[in-house]
């Protein structure tokens, strides 16, 4: 008999194992779907690694992709850390992107327009988030259905923004006017995509990770996580640590969508996120909410779905194969974090 | 004023009603089973999709409607195993579970449509439904033609109210199912097993969403499309607070969701100005938040709503 024994403590080396460890029994388990496709799991594996990490602009692509769910995944972290249960950070990359386009098509200077198209798109974002918290501390509405339903509110407005003000009267197509050629981005790399946003995206997590570990406002975020009795009982003004949460979640996710505008699409259309507000659930759970774990997560995360549109054309698999591999990994990865609660001990027959 | 009653009690509008509460009837009530036993599914919204899309398949290859539904109640039933594998025999994040399922349906609700009908310029639709007028009933003026000309499915629908109701309060099983969601050390204490009981609760709500599934793709689009779901999961999540887990309330949600949603359609349809229809889709919605906000103070959840079971730890 095997049973399930509560374990003290985790080893540091845990961090690291149990995400490669999901993310293994993940490509295990999702080759069966390769498999029904017809295709070779390895050769598919092998297309989705050269076409997202095989060379420098394959990795370029691969981090254009990652920004925006750097930014989700600290924006899930930051929130689950306290507990609070955003789950629209879609919707808050969307209104951050809304905001951002808003200002980047005013004429002004391009480092005043980038900087101002950060603020707005960060304050949208703070605002939507915003929304669920109050829901939350002051009439007791579950955040996680909230945050869900805005999410769609919040597409649904985008939507009616490009089907009507902002939609394009020459071409028709629904999708805003583009933002001044002053205000995009400046790509770091000749001929490749890598913008500004990206290294914003780099330095931003162990901004947040330093937020989270050493100051006062991260210890609060924490202790209303773990415990929020214990932190009321020990002096935290809860209420007001959740919305501060919130604030700063939205915030990270709206930075999102300001780097998609400024770096990628220079204008809002109804695809401009592929889920990265969900993805950014995934690779939160991936991290152990560890904002520097987000990195790799993202970067892994962004690889699968670069590389699953490059196996799609090779080798015929549906490239939704991405979708799949992300859905798989949340699930794995939840089943890994038993490993910290638990150990599994050999129960011998007298028990 | 006279004019919106004249709209209100047109049969087709009340027709429209009853068919968009359908789906949500069914998804609310198996949400409620799952969350009276104790455990939030957020995997409802991809378990609708994936059911959606495996019966729309079975439908359209074995060319019987009614395999198909059975193939969209299964996938409901396999999905809700897997969450409940998940959250009551691992004892996971309810949440995270959720979103996960959600995700991993999602996903492989759109790689398996794409890998069997491929990438066609015009999605494939079947024969979907057709109305099956009860004899006598649908001559009943208004009403009638309202409520008894509809297809099989919501006459179903509305059978499941009563018969969930009955299950949930008058047999042991239901006792069994409440007992588990609002007190499972004191279940436990009485000899019911606490897992076996919310597995099969979270089951039968998989069941429930699957047939929410069917109705989307079989009777509502007679084709399966990506946002053929489009948030309705989530809706119901909300529907079941503001129905306070009842089945007769959530039922009623149901059926003041439909009514709101009827409205915009009506709004997208008079073409109000220049108004894009995109503003009218986020009413609903917006509504059920506010219904949200109104309804929670006084919203009681079963105690025991996202607490794992274990029973060695006290």
């Amino acid at each position: 008999m095997f049973r399930l024994e509560v374990r003290a403590s985790t080893p540091a080396w845990f961090n690291l194992a149990l995400p490669l460890l999901a993310i293994g029994a993940t490509l295990v388990l999702c080759s069966g779907l390769i498999a029904l496709a017809g295709a070779g799991v390895l050769e598919s594996y092998g297309v989705m690694f050269t076409a997202s990490l095989g060379d420098s602009y394959a990795i370029t692509e691969t981090m254009v992709r990652a920004a925006p769910m750097i930014f989700t995944g600290l924006a899930v972290a930051v929130a689950f850390r306290a507990k609070f249960w955003n789950i629209g950070a879609e919707g808050q990359l969307l209104a951050g992107a809304v905001a951002s386009c808003f200002v980047g098509a005013i004429p002004m200077p391009g480092p005043l327009a980038m900087f101002l198209m950060a603020v707005a798109g960060a304050a949208a974002g703070a605002a939507v988030a915003l929304v669920p918290a109050t829901l939350r501390v002051k009439f007791k509405v579950d955040d996680v259905v909230s945050s869900l339903l805005l999410n769609s509110v919040i597409y649904y407005a985008l939507m009616a923004l490009i089907e009507g003000p902002w939609k394009d009267t020459f071409s028709g197509y629904p999708i805003s006017p583009p933002i001044e050629d002053s205000a995009n981005f400046p790509v770091l790399l000749e001929g490749t995509r890598l913008h500004l946003g990206v290294v914003v995206a780099l330095i931003t997590a162990p901004l947040i990770w330093f937020l989270i570990v050493r100051t006062t406002l991260g210890f609060r975020i924490r202790v209303t996580g773990e415990n929020q009795e214990a932190a009321r009982y020990g002096g935290i003004h809860v209420e007001r640590v959740l919305i501060s949460t919130a604030l700063l979640s939205g915030a990270l996710a709206g930075l999102a969508g300001v780097g998609e505008v400024g770096g990628v699409h220079f204008q809002v259309m109804s695809d401009i996120s592929p889920g990265y507000g969900y993805s950014g659930i995934v690779v939160a759970m991936l991290a152990r909410l560890n904002p520097l774990g987000v990195v790799p997560a993202a970067i892994f995360l962004a690889a699968v779905m670069t590389g699953a549109e490059a196996m799609s054309r090779a080798t015929g698999v549906p490239a939704f194969l991405s979708d799949v591999i992300q859905g798989t990994a949340l699930l794995a990865m939840l089943v890994a974090l038993l490993f910290t609660a638990y150990r599994i001990r050999r129960v011998g027959a007298a028990r | 004023m006279s004019a919106v009653f004249e709209q209100i009690f047109q049969v087709g509008f009340l027709a429209a009603i009853i068919r968009i509460a359908t789906p949500l009837a069914f998804a609310t009530l198996g949400e409620m089973f799952s969350e009276r036993a104790g455990v939030l599914n957020l995997g409802i919204e991809g378990i609708m999709l994936l059911s959606a899309m495996t019966g729309f398949t079975a439908a359209s290859l074995s060319g019987s409607l009614w395999l198909g539904v059975l193939a969209a109640v299964l996938t409901g039933m396999l999905m809700g195993a897997l969450h409940a594998l998940f959250t009551v025999v691992l004892g996971l994040s309810q949440h995270v579970c959720g979103i996960g399922v959600t995700l991993f349906s999602s996903g492989l609700a759109y790689f398996l449509y794409r890998l069997i009908f491929g990438q066609q310029s015009v999605p494939p639709s079947i024969k979907g439904f057709e109305t099956l007028p009860i004899p006598v009933l649908s001559g009943i003026p208004v009403l009638g033609p309202a409520v008894f000309n509809q297809f099989a499915l919501v006459y179903m629908a509305i059978l499941a109210i009563p018969l969930a109701a009955f299950v949930l309060y008058r047999t042991p099983w239901g006792l069994s199912v409440r007992m588990v969601g609002e007190n499972p050390r004191a279940a436990d204490s009485a000899g019911v097993s606490v897992i076996a009981t919310r597995f099969q609760a979270v089951v039968l709500g998989g069941a429930l969403m699957g047939l929410a599934g069917a109705f989307l793709s079989m009777a509502q689009f007679n084709a399966f499309t990506f946002g053929v779901v489009s948030g309705r999961g989530w809706v119901a999540i909300a529907l079941v607070v503001f129905g306070r887990w009842d089945p007769w309330r959530s039922a009623g949600a149901a059926l003041l969701f439909a009514f709101v949603d009827a409205l915009q359609l009506r709004m997208q349809a008079s073409g109000l100005g220049h108004i894009p229809y995109e503003t009218f889709l986020m009413l609903p919605f917006i509504f059920t938040i506010v219904a949200m906000a109104v309804m929670s103070r006084n919203a009681v959840a079963p105690s025991a709503l996202l607490k794992p079971f274990r029973r060695e730890e006290r």
